[in-house]
């Protein structure tokens, strides 16, 4: 061979390695499966006495029923789970629930009151994140066990210290720890009476309409339907979970029909994705509410009119109508809209006119420099830039903070930020929810038994603390709504917190999946009804 | 040191356990469960006491101890990483050659190019593209993950690899797809490996070329090429080996950015996504992985130089 020829040969196999990609067919979902691509880095446990994050709490509202139920029509309005129907004692402090009968977990042995007292104690002693939700019924845990008691094996008697609203009670069932675990399961696990907390983070023992067969961390999550369910078997056998955490990714995958749903695509990949006619876009109101936190510990932010100025220097319905598009809609309440007693009310509008007069009143004519901490993820980095420049305008010069997401709340937590953009959910679909985190705080110590969004922002109200507690015990649903409306509208006079937005989630579906039911909140997203 | 940078970082580790709306108590009891309450000194004598017993403890993330999930996420950067340096070797030993000898010629500027490129695309972007265009368009390869979704669970995860364990499992059907899955990743970050690996072999393989043993080939009849490969090629060999060695640690650290994009479950998205959720078992567990990759890898290759190299087999 020449050296011509050998330089050829060379060039050639350099080259032709490079593009000699093999060309590979592959298969579209299994039509008994259902596919979903999400970023499912943030669950670390699945035992619903432990699970508190966002992907965690969805699959467990899949894999253990729960007392009582958000209705997949309707989610503010509950219905039965577990139990079927309950009452509620003349002084409302004691609950009885009934079971609805013939119920089965998926081992197959029935569920009993027994079991659903096990499970609500069980969260009170494992005192894991969730624990607050029901600790503050005066659970403690050593008198749990009197006060939820299985009365036959279709009872269950629960008695409540505090005098709250029932319907708060009942959203409380409703929520993560309303789960009921099989205690016989449980306990056959225990080691060193963890009451099985160590096997259920990642295996299942529950009466859903699915059952756990794996999660791997960073790769899957595999649920097996579950023919014994409630309401019957789900029309789909399993349910695969792929750990997909890049959205541009996600949106190939969808496009391909490699996955039924992408539940993280960006505003400009639902752009992409909305002509194609194999793709709907399906959009559902969230009840996270963005907002920026004012830490009012120090000048000049400790100056009501200051912070009403900084009110008046967000572009709320820009923002809105530009890169938050679709997935963010105007909302200034504590309590998201669509919920009962939500106050629909959004009376800050961008106007830097009025917020250098109140600003000049406050005696800062030419404004000050200040610090916001927002989390350097999309679209968090964008909308503080977009704060930035309208608070610019009124003389206001803010410096971005950009930190990771656990950082920022580290920070948050500490009280060591000006101003700190983020976003709350709330735990149970009742007003309690928020109002007890935005308009509570009497203790102003570095050392509070809680840190309520309020005294993270250094904000002390005893007199509205006090408006918040006697909400949560009205019991005349109609004063408690007034309430709870007065609340929001105190909070929209003056405080610490400029909500700007309500989430709205746009999740990619094939067109060919029906019934994927998202919901307001992650307690709500049913994968039983689905079919294709 | 990397345990007294975890202790620093300003992520409260407690908070990745029980979330922001824990109360305060529930707070406290976790953060006494892990140990946080003691002085720093302490707490790096108790990890090390465990770690000398085989004990890595338990990520907080992932719920497993740190040893399970570093089985399950090493092997696969371990396939990935191979699968790419063996690409890199093939195509970039040759074509690095070809540029060195071929100096200012146009396989040499083809080469060069093809390198740049390689060096300065960023890695995330290419893998998108790569994506969008091999699987979204020409639909030649599979998409994001390690194997199809209707695999999902067939073959048991003997060694991790999941080449190895269809192919051990005679699962065929799970092997292409798991092959397919690899293809693109593999070639993304082969070219990288490719991109490093001909640009040193050109310039080992001028240095040689400008000995006056090359010339001396030359004069005594020997064609080009036949000098190039019998005289200079393995005069390269030895700091070539060098090079690969260093290039195949690289990517066995795990290559977050393409683990992203591919959703691949590799160390690179286990260690990256531990250190932001202050899960530091987690942490500690990948560097000494990856501190052992490394050892193992020169180790490797000071036995790979007393096989091409006669000079050090003598000693």
């Amino acid at each position: 061979m020449s050296d011509r020829l050998k330089l050829r040969a060379l060039t050639g196999l350099a080259l032709g390695a490079l593009l000699a990609a093999p060309s590979m067919a592959h298969a579209t979902t299994p039509a008994d499966t259902l596919v979903m691509a999400k970023n499912i880095d943030d669950m670390i446990s699945l035992d619903p006495a432990e699970c508190y994050e966002l992907t965690g709490v969805e699959v467990d509202a899949n894999i253990y029923d729960r007392l009582v139920r958000n209705d997949p029509k309707d989610a503010t309005k509950l219905v039965g789970g577990v139990a079927d129907s309950w009452t509620v004692s003349p002084d409302g402090k004691t609950m009885t629930f009934k079971l609805h009968p013939g119920l089965t977990f998926t081992s197959g042995k029935p569920v009993t009151a027994e079991d659903a007292a096990f499970s609500l104690s069980r969260v009170i002693k494992l005192d894991k994140s969730p624990a607050f939700l029901i600790s503050q019924l005066g659970w403690t845990k050593d008198n749990v066990d009197q006060m939820v008691k299985a009365v036959d094996p279709a009872t269950l008697q629960i008695t409540i210290g505090p005098n709250y609203a029932s319907t708060l009670v009942l959203a409380l069932m409703s929520s993560i720890v309303g789960s009921v675990v099989e205690k016989a399961v449980a306990m056959e696990h225990d080691q060193g009476g963890d009451l099985g907390n160590a096997w259920l983070k990642t295996h299942s023992a529950g009466s859903g309409p699915f059952a756990l067969k794996s999660w791997k961390a960073n790769e899957s999550v595999v649920l097996d339907a579950n023919p014994t369910y409630r309401e019957g078997a789900p029309p789909l056998k399993r349910v695969i979970i792929r750990h997909v955490p890049e959205p541009a990714a996600q949106r190939l995958l969808i496009e391909k029909g490699d996955a039924d749903v992408a539940r993280d695509l960006s505003p400009d990949l639902v752009a992409a994705v909305a002509g194609n006619k194999d793709i709907k876009i399906v959009a559902s109101p969230q009840a996270a509410l963005h907002y920026v936190g004012i830490n009012v510990k120090a000048a000049p932010l400790n100056n009501p009119k200051v912070r009403l100025a900084l009110h008046y220097l967000v572009d709320y319905q820009g923002m809105a109508d530009s890169f938050l598009k679709g997935q963010f809609q105007v909302h200034q309440t504590f309590w998201p809209s669509g919920f009962w007693a939500a106050l629909d009310k959004n009376p800050f509008t961008f106007d830097p006119a009025k917020a250098k007069q109140l600003l000049t009143e406050a005696g800062y004519p030419n404004g000050f420099d200040i610090t916001l901490d927002a989390s350097n993820s999309s679209p968090y980095m964008t909308m503080a830039q977009a704060i930035q420049s309208s608070m610019a305008q009124g003389g206001v010069k803010v410096t971005i903070l950009p930190g990771e997401q656990k950082s920022v709340i580290t920070k948050f937590r500490a009280r060591q930020h000006q101003l700190l953009l983020i976003y709350w959910g709330p735990d149970y679909m009742d007003p309690h929810s928020n109002a007890d985190s935005f308009a509570r705080n009497t203790d102003n110590s570095d050392t509070p038994a809680t840190k309520p969004l309020a005294w993270r922002n250094s904000w002390l109200i005893p007199e509205i603390s006090k408006r918040t507690e006697a909400a949560v015990e009205e019991r005349d649903g109609v004063k408690r709504e007034a309430m709870y409306k007065d609340l929001q509208q105190t909070l929209l006079d003056d405080s610490p917190f400029i909500i700007m937005f309500q989430e709205v989630k746009q999740t990619a579906e094939r067109s060919n999946l029906q019934n994927f039911i998202v919901g307001p909140t992650q307690d709500v997203v049913y994968y039983g009804y689905a079919k294709k | 040191m990397t345990f007294v940078i975890g202790r620093f970082i300003p992520v409260d580790p407690v908070l990745a356990i029980v979330g922001d709306h824990a109360t305060q108590s529930t707070y406290e009891k976790t953060r006494l469960s892990i140990g946080l309450d003691r002085p720093i000194p302490e707490q790096y004598l108790i990890y090390l006491n465990k770690l000398i017993h085989g004990d890595l403890g338990t990520s907080v993330i992932t719920s497993q101890p740190v040893l399970t999930d570093l089985l399950h996420f090493f092997p696969a950067t371990l396939e990935l990483a191979t699968v790419a340096t063996v690409l890199g070797v093939i195509v970039g030993v040759p074509a690095g050659v070809l540029a060195g000898a071929t100096r200012g010629r146009w396989p040499d500027q083809i080469v060069r190019v093809v390198g740049l490129f390689g060096y300065s695309m960023p890695v995330f972007w290419m893998g998108l593209v790569g994506l969008f265009v091999f699987y979204g368009k020409l639909n030649w390869t599979a998409g994001p993950g390690r194997i199809d979704v209707g695999y999902e669970d067939v073959v048991d995860p003997k060694t991790g690899i999941l080449l190895l364990d269809s192919a051990l499992a005679g699962e065929w059907d799970a092997f292409r797809s798991a092959a397919a899955h690899l293809v693109l990743p593999s070639i993304i970050l082969g070219y990288l490996s490719l991109a490093y690996i001909a640009r040193m072999t050109r310039s080992f393989t001028i240095g040689q070329l400008s000995q006056e043993y090359a010339t001396t080939a030359l004069l005594k009849g020997r064609s080009f090429w036949g000098m190039v490969w019998r005289h200079a090629f393995p005069n390269i060999l030895v700091p070539l080996v060098t090079v690969i060695g260093l290039s195949y640690a690289t990517l066995l650290e795990g290559a977050v950015l393409t683990e992203t994009v591919f959703a691949w479950p590799g160390l690179g998205l286990y260690i990256t996504q531990s250190l932001f959720n202050a899960d530091m078992n987690a942490v500690l567990g990948g560097t000494i992985v990856v501190g052992a990759v490394f050892i193992g890898i020169n180790l490797l290759s000071d036995v790979l130089y007393r096989i091409i190299d006669p000079r050090l087999r003598l000693q």
